[in-house]
């Protein structure tokens, strides 16, 4: 079964990863910026990690004939610093005409402060005067239904938003009622110990149905797994859900929400080339 | 979306991992106060929150996993965003 991956911290990965990844049935992968283990010193720090992104790892990508977008912002964690968040904020206009660029992510909160509040409005607005796509990062254990709901809550006070423009990641059990009774689209991170399993994906669904929601695996240089789609993909299939019905929260959701970025273009897997540049040695 | 499996192919399928489970936190517990015969973790409130979470598991609700994040969930003010 053909499926995207849409959130994947690839640069953490090694070649390998994307190679078993397409054999899996993976044709696209959407990566978000995010926090590279240590805070950045600069913004040149930033400009580099943008241009890996929409450079080095899109042509990585297509090695294995996997097409490759991204999302650019300061995350969570370094939005502490707010005055290098504010000149991360003012250069990220740069990058946004690049192709692939979907929007602006995954912004949100990590320890719900005002910090982070801040310049969590302030890539809102960025988002808004741009037009981009948003992808939200909701915090882990403890202060994820706190965060979640302080997210919903900064959104609802712009009335420029409009929710089907809007991402909520990593929704578990507690949270995704919040993402989706405001409109807003939602996806479930299968990541070992600390989010979602692919069981309790498939029972999200069950009870939440398949609309406007999506699976990713996350992953990135921690203890995660690359492979966890399609882990969720063969749940499902074990609980007898057809083919189809799984299609749409893999493949054909992804697609939806993309689709609104003026800068997705997707080459459908039955017509496409596999153009592979060169690897290099 | 209702699931395709009855619930008697649902416990066919799970009755043994459910089962090594169980049996996994029963031993945990039990590691826990084995090593804190003292009574060392004292105010510590997660051994509580874990004990408030099993209370859950065995009630007869049908948002059980719902509760048991709630419970190990940091509280939400209303309003926390409105100058006052
Ligand atoms: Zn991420």
């Amino acid at each position: 079964m053909y499926y995207i991956d849409p959130h994947v911290h690839m640069i953490s990965r090694v070649t390998d990863d994307y190679e078993r990844m397409a054999r899996m049935g993976c044709v696209a992968v959407s990566e978000p910026a995010f926090w590279a283990g240590f805070d950045r010193g600069s913004v040149d720090g930033f400009r580099d990690y943008f241009r890996q992104l929409t450079e080095f790892e899109p042509t990585r990508a297509s090695w294995s004939g996997i097409q490759h977008y991204t999302w650019l912002c300061i995350n969570a964690k370094e939005a502490e610093n707010v005055s290098l968040s504010r000149e991360v904020i003012a250069m990220i206009p740069e990058f946004l005409n690049r192709p692939g660029v979907l929007g602006i992510g995954e912004i949100g909160l990590n320890k719900n402060t005002q910090n982070e509040a801040t310049i969590f409005r302030e890539h809102v607005d960025l988002a808004m005067k741009t037009r981009e796509l948003i992808l939200i990062h909701t915090p882990h254990l403890e202060d994820k239904y706190k965060g979640t709901r302080m997210i919903v809550d900064m959104l609802l006070e712009d009335d420029r938003v409009e929710p089907e423009r809007v991402l909520i990641d990593h929704v578990e059990e507690h949270t995704v009622r919040l993402a989706k009774e405001e409109g807003f689209w939602c996806a479930m991170t299968l990541y070992p110990v600390t989010k979602c399993t692919p069981a309790r994906a498939a029972d999200i669904i069950e009870i939440y149905g398949d609309d406007r929601i999506m699976v990713n695996s996350a992953g990135d240089w921690g203890p995660s797994q690359p492979l966890a789609v399609p882990d969720f993909i063969q749940e499902m299939r074990r609980r007898g859900v057809p083919d189809s019905k799984i299609m749409k929260v893999v493949y054909e959701n992804p697609l939806e929400f993309f689709s609104q970025s003026r800068n997705f273009q997707f080459d459908p897997p039955d017509t496409f080339p596999m153009p592979r540049e060169a690897a290099v040695d | 979306m209702a699931g395709a499996m009855t619930a008697n192919e649902i416990l066919d399928r799970l009755f043994l991992e459910m089962r090594a489970r169980i049996l996994e936190l029963a031993a945990s517990f039990d590691r826990i106060d084995r090593a804190d015969s003292d009574d060392h973790l004292g105010e510590d409130p997660r051994p509580s929150q874990l004990r408030r979470a099993n209370d859950i598991v065995n009630s007869g609700r049908y948002d059980r996993a719902e509760q048991v994040q709630m419970i190990f969930s940091d509280p939400y003010q209303a309003g926390w965003n409105r100058p006052d």
